[in-house]
């Protein structure tokens, strides 16, 4: 919240493509250098504006991915079929390749790593990525805040950092992950394909009684879902912030 | 700023005749986006009501509000979050007939949700046939993931400054910041001067 009294003028700065990775065969991480960026909070976001040869210009938003702090930015952009900006942002643009960015922008959906609260992340398909930006903050500014994410997602070939999460689950007791595969399970996990209900969240998340700090982020119709068995498990709504992203009933 | 190309960049080029303000790209479906947990209202329990800077109160329950005179309204949204839909159609009370009568000096208008989310306007964007409070959608009630029962509708600015589950108009004679207005998002929030960030 502080960030957000002393936020001065947002301008437009100019990002350059140093790094990328492919994370899935629809999602790319890119690593962007901004020359005075001011530094962003776990689960901020940035405005991307691309401008064609001819002058037409559009923007859109997308959330961090890396830690809190720092001077490189990651994004991590999912290509949706029908997108006008992420097949060009995960296909097109290369190395050494400029656009116009700016931010951080929001102020609610963010993670303190000063807080001592226990935090519940929920996560629906790409809607992991600002809840990955609170892990990695966590990781980076040692925090030993008990942290559990509950990530829904399609099938194994659609996890977002799978390997890092692992081996921070591996390194710190602490810190738990769960999946919730929605269409195809790996070999070797019990729970069948389904989307995450009533007891698995109990069985998975923090009990309302604990009073954790919870952040759900995905498609509307996850979020909707989710949001309302947590405050139906007892969660007070006041400490449940939601990001919701796409168009209204969409699972993507 | 010198403009910054894309060379392998197209883009989707707008659809002839739509006016869109600038940084919009239009969209079909009707995207969601809320800080928290959808608020459930029922009709019973509903209530909505506005305090003078004196303190003077006027409130309304269902049967009240539905009783008032209200009006088809086809306007097109701006959200801050770049996307835009046109042609909307709702149902709803205005404003004006929600004040019709009412003294005050107020400047300020604070509109207050269930759920607690608050967000500020000058009165003047109130009123005049410029905002109403709405209960229906595209001829059905108002969906909670949508506002329901009862949203603020005030087309000619961002989206925020529609509260959703609104329950209240407190007007003010100093102005007092709402939810996002407090997390960096512009004060007036006009989408044709592209105010969306603090100091836009």
């Amino acid at each position: 919240m502080a960030r957000a009294a002393v936020l001065g003028r947002l301008t437009w700065r100019v990002g350059t493509l140093v790094a990328f990775r492919d994370e899935t065969e629809f999602a790319r991480t890119l690593v962007f250098s901004i020359p005075d960026w001011p530094g962003h909070d776990a689960g901020q976001h940035v405005d991307v504006r691309l401008t064609a040869p001819d002058g037409y210009s559009t923007q859109r938003s997308y959330s961090i991915a890396s830690a809190a702090g720092g001077d490189l930015v990651e994004l991590t952009v999912e290509r949706l079929a029908d997108g006008e900006v992420s097949p060009y942002l995960s296909q097109v643009l290369s190395i050494g390749d400029q656009i116009e960015l700016r931010g951080p922008v929001g102020g609610w959906f963010v993670w303190d790593p000063s807080l001592a609260a226990q935090v519940l992340l929920v996560a629906g398909g790409s809607g992991v990525v600002p809840l990955m930006s609170m892990v990695r903050t966590r990781a980076k500014f040692g925090s030993h805040v008990p942290f559990r994410l509950v990530y829904s997602v399609r099938d194994p070939g659609s996890v977002l950092f799978g390997a890092e999460l692992a081996e921070l689950q591996r390194v710190d007791s602490s810190f738990e992950v769960h999946y919730a595969f929605t269409r195809t399970t790996p070999a070797g996990v019990a729970r069948p394909a389904g989307r995450i209900d009533a007891t698995y969240l109990a069985d998975a998340g923090f009990s309302a009684g604990l009073a954790p700090a919870v952040f759900v982020c995905g498609p509307t119709g996850f979020v909707e879902t989710v949001a309302n068995l947590l405050v139906a498990a007892g969660h007070d709504a006041g400490r449940v912030k939601t990001e919701r992203f796409g168009p209204s009933g969409s699972q993507r | 700023m010198a403009g910054i190309v894309s060379p392998g960049f197209f883009g989707r080029r707008r659809v002839a005749g739509a006016s869109l303000p600038p940084g919009q790209y239009l969209v079909r479906d009707f995207p969601v986006l809320s800080a928290g947990p959808t608020p459930r209202v029922s009709h019973d329990t509903w209530e909505f009501r506005i305090v003078t800077e004196t303190g003077e109160k006027r409130g309304w329950d269902w049967a009240a509000f539905t009783a008032l005179p209200a009006e088809d309204i086809t306007v097109d949204l701006h959200c801050v979050t770049k996307w835009s839909k046109l042609g909307t159609s709702w149902r709803g009370v205005s404003v004006d007939t929600l004040l019709d009568g009412i003294e005050t000096s107020a400047e300020y208008a604070l509109a207050l949700s269930y759920g607690g989310y608050t967000t500020n306007l000058p009165l003047s964007a109130l009123v005049d046939g410029k905002a109403w409070l709405a209960f229906s959608y595209d001829g059905s009630d108002l969906t909670p993931e949508h506002g329901g029962p009862v949203r603020l509708l005030v087309p000619h600015l961002y989206l925020w400054k529609s509260a959703k589950w609104v329950r209240g108009i407190d007007l003010r004679l100093r102005e007092e910041r709402g939810f996002w207005e407090q997390l960096g998002y512009h004060n007036d929030g006009d989408p044709w001067l592209e105010q969306r960030y603090s100091a836009d």
